[in-house]
């Protein structure tokens, strides 16, 4: 599903340039459950900005279903991101001007969906993160949870094989979180890959590998069985 | 079917924004207004001062005669000078910068009223004039109700025929097409073969009677051939002053006036007024021209600034709007297919009320008869200002574009941390 080989990445001008991923391997088959974790500064939101084509590797090779995409333009980018990946963020980023099921339905928006069909698949999704009911309000009327769930529908309405997602329940509180916990792994139920940047171990321990960075590097990578955590 | 969705897409965020837009749309709309408005107005004025002018072409000059002043070649003081048809001949002959020159005999005072007129049971008193070839080149801004000019057939054959004015019409035949019909000019039958209406002083000038110079002289002028105003109009290219300094000493030559005497020969030239006028309503022009580019100037530099806050304000929604699949050209065109929309809206609607209230004012002036030499029929030229909403529409494009070109292609990550 994806594969990068020798993925290096610097930030900054020439004197003060920081070298934030000093050579990356990693694959991530279909249907995974991963979770990236690190201090901070140890490059895990910059791997997961070059998974999400959001940025550019300086080198390096970066396959995604078997296609070279590490230099797409940025109209090539556009529409990966669109197709192939759904992106989950801590700041939930819905727009606040419109309701649940409109802040849905945007990425087929830019499918070149029909309004009324966008709607429709719009709603199903709400419907499976369980906000049916409250598909007409604004993101200032939705709770923490509740936002983070129709970012997650939103992630889910184009049908992408792999959903990205920082530090997903780092604005909630530890029952929001394990609801939203549960909902990645009813995603992950859908056979979907899902790569999880978190600095909290215990989301980590709820996936099926454990990827933890240093320094740039990959320090550990270790498969487990997921952890339950009772609700 | 994706344009519609496109633009309802837009107008969602219009909405959004109602107060930003509406700000937007109301400079934009002020903007071509104000521009409306003034180039109205400077029309208006330009049009009222030149109805205060002459129905004469305006480089048009008037001869006229007086009692000589000053004794010359043995002649005395206060002898009447008179000109004559061959004063008109020997001008046309000797003065190459002469391009038409005529005359005009009034019955009566010399502006005429004073004649009386009839048809059938009906009477007024009126000026009757009888004009030389050519006098309605230099009288060339009659309008023609009805019927045709004096022509130069008519004064060959001395035929029997008048203009007569619209105020002349209306009191003898009134409700009637006067063409064809003859009244009676001291007792003398004419046909009526022309009706005019002369703007000139209010229209008072439509009270007059124009007849054939030669039976004008065959029937009043006593056998005579004097003529009581010569007027001609000098050639293009020609110094005006000039040509009026060679045509006054011609005639004071030809009547043994001292060239000092400024009595017997006198001229109007109405070359200087005109040109005073005409610089005038260059400076009015060139006023109205400075506001209306600096109005303008004031309305692209609110778009721009209305755009860069729009781009800075929208930087996250942009960058999830590209995470979510946005292509740059996607967001930019967004962008600007709002600006150009609201521009374009709001200055049509400026354009609309501008020209509404000019038709507004219009129609107030002529329903209460508002007539008066500084302000008349505030006009737009609609090319100009449709010309000045495009230019607006394309500025404010211009000036949107580069912040949100620069937007469109930040990286999304860092759009979304500001």
């Amino acid at each position: 599903m994806i594969t990068l080989k020798g993925i290096h990445k610097s930030y900054g001008e020439r004197d003060r340039r920081l070298h934030v991923l000093k050579g990356i391997d990693l694959s991530v088959a279909p249907g995974e459950m991963v979770a990236i974790m690190g201090s901070s500064g140890s490059g895990k939101s910059t791997l997961l900005n070059l998974l999400g084509l959001l940025d550019h590797a300086d080198e390096g090779e970066y396959l995604l279903d078997g296609k070279e995409v590490g230099r797409l333009t940025e109209n090539q980018a556009a529409a990966m991101r669109n197709r192939k990946l759904g992106f989950v963020f801590q700041a939930f980023n819905l727009l606040p001007f419109k309701n649940a099921v409109e802040n849905v339905a945007l990425p087929l928006y830019y499918q070149k969906v029909g309004r009324r069909e966008r709607n429709k698949r719009a709603e199903h999704f709400l419907e499976l993160v369980g906000l049916s009911e409250r598909r007409l309000h604004k993101p200032n009327e939705l709770s923490g949870g509740q936002k983070q769930r129709v970012a997650i529908a939103r992630a889910l309405v184009t049908d992408p094989a792999i959903l990205l997602a920082d530090e997903p329940t780092g604005a909630l509180d530890s029952q929001t979180t394990d609801d939203i916990m549960d909902l990645f792994k009813q995603v992950h139920g859908m056979g979907k890959a899902l790569v999880i940047v978190t600095h909290e171990a215990d989301i980590a321990a709820q996936t099926e590998r454990t990827i933890t960075l240093k320094d740039g590097r990959i320090a550990t990578d270790t498969a487990h069985e997921p952890a339950h955590v009772s609700a | 079917m994706f344009l519609l969705d496109s633009l309802q897409e837009i107008l969602f965020t219009l909405r959004q924004n109602k107060l930003r837009t509406i700000l937007t749309a109301f400079g934009v709309f002020w903007g071509i207004f104000m521009l409306i408005m003034l180039l109205g107005a400077g029309r208006g004025l330009q049009n009222g001062a030149e109805s205060g002018f002459t129905s004469n072409v305006r480089d048009s000059v008037w001869l006229w005669t007086g009692k000589t002043s000053i004794p010359y070649q043995g002649l005395p003081i206060n002898r009447q000078v008179r000109y004559t048809e061959d004063d008109i001949e020997a001008i046309r002959r000797e003065i190459p910068g002469v391009k038409i020159v005529s005359g005009e005999n009034p019955l009566g005072s010399v502006n005429g009223g004073d004649t009386l007129i009839t048809y059938g049971k009906r009477s007024g008193n009126f000026g009757v004039f009888g004009v030389a070839d050519d006098y309605f080149s230099i009288k060339a801004n009659l309008d023609f109700h009805a019927g045709r000019p004096l022509n130069a057939m008519d004064n060959a054959e001395s035929r029997k025929v008048a203009m007569i004015g619209t105020l002349v019409r209306d009191r003898l035949f009134p409700g009637e097409n006067p063409v064809g019909q003859f009244v009676r000019i001291n007792g003398i039958s004419f046909r009526i073969v022309g009706l005019f209406y002369d703007e000139e002083r209010q229209g008072q000038a439509s009270e007059r009677l124009y007849v054939p110079f030669s039976v004008y002289q065959k029937t009043f002028g006593k056998g005579e051939n004097y003529v009581r105003i010569i007027t001609y109009q000098p050639k293009p290219g020609y110094d005006p002053f000039e040509v009026e300094q060679e045509v006054v000493a011609l005639l004071q030559q030809r009547h043994n006036v001292a060239p000092e005497d400024r009595r017997g020969i006198r001229s109007n030239n109405f070359v200087e007024a005109s040109q005073a006028t005409e610089a005038l309503f260059a400076a009015i022009n060139a006023f109205i021209w400075f506001v209306g580019i600096g109005t303008l100037m004031a309305g692209i530099v609110g778009i721009s600034n209305i755009m860069m806050i729009t781009v800075k304000e929208r930087t996250v929604e942009i960058g999830v709007r590209k995470a979510l699949g946005a292509r740059p050209r996607q967001i930019v065109a967004a962008l600007l297919f709002e600006s150009i929309l609201v521009t374009a809206l709001a200055g049509y609607a400026g354009l609309v009320c501008g020209v509404g209230l000019l038709e507004l004012i219009q129609f107030i002036m002529r329903s209460l008869h508002i007539q008066n030499d500084f302000f008349e029929r505030p006009e737009v030229d609609l090319a100009l200002a449709v010309q000045a909403i495009a230019i607006l529409v394309i500025a404010g494009a211009l000036a949107g574009f580069a912040p949100a070109w620069r937007a469109a292609n930040i990286s999304p990550v860092e759009a979304m941390r500001e």
